[in-house]
C-alpha cells in the first residue's frame, strides 16, 4: 500500500499544529432508491458500490483512486487503513458487501456502506478545515452528477442516523492535550466541549481510548447551519478556543515547574532513543512527551513532523507494514517498535 | 454568555419561566440541582446523544397510539420496534412514515434545530424553488379571490396550473414532502 505512505499526514506547519495534530472533514450521503445499509440486501449493497465506482470523483481524487474491497483485502491492509482513520472499525469489521476508495495522497477515502451509503473522509497533518471543506464541496458537486442522493426539502440531506441529518458534514481535529491532562483539567475541557455540543473522543473516534493525550473534538450538530456558518464557527471559534485552553496550561505547567517540565521531555527523549523494548501504550506516552518538549522548543533535535510520524508508525499494522510482515504475524512486536522508534530519532 | 445554575458555579442546562402570585421569576439551573427540584432530564450518555434512548423518550411522551398511526415502513418494513432498538432510520421514506414520532426526536439531538440550512443538490434546488412558487401563488389566489379580483385570480391560477401539482415534483419517494415549512 505505496499509495498511502505520504508526508502529508505528519505536516505540523500550521498555525494551530502545536496542538492540533490532525484536521478532518467527513460527508455522509445516501443514493435515492435504496434502503439504509442496515436494512439493505446484499445484491442492493453491491450494485450500491457499483454505482459509487462508476461515478466521477473529480479533483480530489485526480491523481488517481485505489478501490479497496473490504470482503477481498488483507487484514493489514485494512488495520492500515484505521490506523490512520481512513476506515471506521465497524467497516474494517463488517462482512457485508463494503469497499473504500483512496486518494493517490492518501488524504481522502470514500467508504461505501458504512452507516450510510457513503462516507468521504478528508484528511490532513496539522490545522486546515478551511482547505478541507473546500475540497469535500468539490468532491459533493463531483459525485452529485452521477449520483442522486437522497434529500428532503425540511431535514436536508437525509442519513441513516438522525444525528447526521441537514448538510451530513461532520468537521474534526486531533488535539494534542498533554498538559491540560497533567494539571488536571480535562474534565473542564469535556463540559465546555459539552456546551458547545461537540463531541469528544479517542484517538480512533467513537469509542475509542485516548492514546497519547490525543483528543478528537468534532460537531455535533448539523442540521439548521450551512456548512460555511458551522465552520466559521468550528474552525474560527472553537477550535482556537481548546488550543488556547492547551496553550496557556503549558505555560502555566512551565511557570510553575520549568525544571519537571523540562526533565520530563528530556527523559522521554531518553527512553525513546534508548529502550530496547516499547510496549504501545509506552510509545504514546513517551511520543507525547517528547511532543509538547517540541513544541515549547524544550528539545529542538526533533522535528515536530518526526513525531507525528512515529505516533501513526509505532501502531501495530504500520509497524509490521514496516517491517514488511503480515499483520497477524507481527501481533505486538515491542523490540521491533523500539528499533523502529530508535532508529527514527537517530537518522 | 452562558448563564450559571441559581444554586452553583455549573452551567445552568434548564431555563424556566415561573409566575407566583402574579409575579414571573426566572429560574436556571444545572442538570443536578434541576433533578433535585424535580425537573425530569433526559438520560445523557457523555457528550454523544443516545438516538434510541431519545426515541423511547419521545414514543412514551406521545399520546396513546392513535388508529391511523403507521407502524410500519411499507418501504423497507422498518418498526418503531425495531428503529428504538437499533437507532437507525432503515430508508429515505422512513423519515416520512415515522415523521411524528422524528421530529421531536431530530430536534433534541440537534439541539432544537428541525429545518436544514444548506447546500441543495441541484436538482432539489429546483424543487424546492418550484414548491415556494407554489406557495406563494396559493396565497396570492386566495387573497385575490377574497378580494374579489376575479381577472388577478384567473391569471394566478393559471400560472399555478402551469407549475403542476406537488406530485410532479417526484425525485424519488423522498422528496414526496409538499410544503415548505
Amino acid at each position: 500500500m505505496k499509495a498511502i505512505d505520504r508526508s502529508v499526514f505528519y505536516d505540523s506547519d500550521t498555525p494551530l499544529g502545536d496542538v492540533v495534530l490532525s484536521s478532518r472533514v467527513r460527508l455522509a450521503r445516501n443514493i435515492t432508491g435504496y434502503p439504509f445499509v442496515n436494512r439493505a440486501a446484499p445484491d442492493q449493497l453491491t450494485e450500491v458500490m457499483h454505482r459509487v465506482q462508476s461515478s466521477q470523483l473529480g479533483s480530489v481524487f485526480e491523481h488517481g483512486t485505489r478501490w479497496v474491497n473490504l470482503q477481498s483485502s488483507d487484514v493489514s491492509d485494512r488495520g492500515m487503513l484505521f490506523e490512520r482513520n481512513l476506515i471506521s472499525k465497524p467497516f474494517s469489521e463488517g462482512t457485508h458487501p463494503r469497499c473504500v476508495a483512496l486518494s493517490a495522497d492518501g488524504c481522502a477515502s470514500i467508504m461505501v456502506n458504512e452507516e450510510d451509503h457513503l462516507r468521504a473522509q478528508i484528511y490532513a497533518g496539522g490545522f486546515k478545515l478551511h482547505a478541507l471543506v473546500g475540497s469535500m464541496t468539490q468532491l459533493d458537486r463531483s459525485l452529485e452528477r452521477s449520483l442522486e442522493f437522497a434529500f428532503h426539502p425540511r431535514f436536508g440531506y437525509l442519513t441513516a442516523c438522525p444525528t447526521n441529518l441537514g448538510t451530513g458534514i461532520r468537521m474534526s481535529v486531533m488535539l494534542h492535550l498533554p498538559a491540560l491532562r497533567i494539571l488536571d483539567e480535562l474534565e473542564k475541557m469535556r463540559r465546555a466541549a459539552k456546551e458547545l455540543k461537540l463531541a469528544v473522543r479517542g484517538l480512533h473516534g467513537e469509542g475509542s481510548d485516548a492514546h497519547a493525550e490525543l483528543f478528537q473534538i468534532s460537531n455535533q450538530i448539523t442540521l439548521g447551519r450551512s456548512e460555511e456558518d458551522l465552520l466559521e464557527e468550528f474552525a474560527g471559534v472553537i477550535v482556537p478556543r481548546f488550543v488556547e485552553y492547551e496553550r496557556q496550561a503549558r505555560q502555566r505547567m512551565l511557570e510553575t515547574d520549568a525544571l519537571e517540565t523540562t526533565d520530563r521531555a528530556h527523559r522521554a527523549l531518553g527512553v525513546l532513543r534508548s529502550a530496547r523494548i516499547l510496549t504501545l501504550e509506552a510509545a504514546f506516552k513517551y511520543l507525547s512527551r517528547l511532543r509538547v518538549g517540541v513544541a515549547l522548543g524544550i528539545i529542538d533535535s526533533v522535528a515536530m513532523s518526526t513525531v507525528n510520524r512515529l505516533l501513526l508508525e509505532v501502531q501495530p499494522a504500520h509497524l509490521a507494514r514496516i517491517r514488511s510482515i503480515p499483520a497477524s504475524a507481527a501481533d505486538d512486536d515491542r523490540a521491533a517498535r523500539a528499533t523502529h522508534v530508535r532508529a527514527t530519532l537517530d537518522g | 454568555m452562558t448563564r450559571l445554575c441559581d444554586h452553583c458555579d455549573q452551567p445552568a442546562t434548564v431555563h424556566e419561566t415561573v409566575i407566583k402570585t402574579g409575579v414571573a421569576h426566572e429560574v436556571h439551573l444545572c442538570a443536578d440541582h434541576a433533578r433535585a427540584h424535580g425537573y425530569v432530564l433526559p438520560a445523557t450518555t457523555g457528550a454523544a446523544v443516545s438516538i434510541t434512548q431519545i426515541l423511547q423518550a419521545a414514543q412514551q411522551s406521545q399520546p396513546r397510539a392513535p388508529e391511523r398511526t403507521i407502524r410500519t415502513c411499507p418501504s423497507c418494513g422498518m418498526t418503531i420496534a425495531n428503529l428504538q432498538a437499533v437507532g437507525l432510520l432503515g430508508c429515505p421514506d422512513c423519515y416520512k412514515v415515522f415523521e411524528e414520532l422524528l421530529s421531536g426526536v431530530i430536534q433534541r439531538a440537534q439541539d432544537g434545530a428541525s429545518i436544514h440550512v444548506g447546500r441543495h443538490p441541484a436538482q432539489a434546488a429546483t424543487l424546492i424553488d418550484r414548491a415556494a412558487l407554489r406557495n406563494r401563488l396559493a396565497k396570492e389566489l386566495r387573497e385575490a379571490v377574497s378580494s374579489e379580483e376575479y381577472e388577478r385570480a384567473a391569471r394566478l391560477r393559471d400560472r399555478l396550473s402551469s407549475l403542476g401539482t406537488a406530485g410532479d415534483d417526484d425525485l424519488g419517494a423522498t422528496l414526496n414532502t409538499p410544503a415548505l415549512p
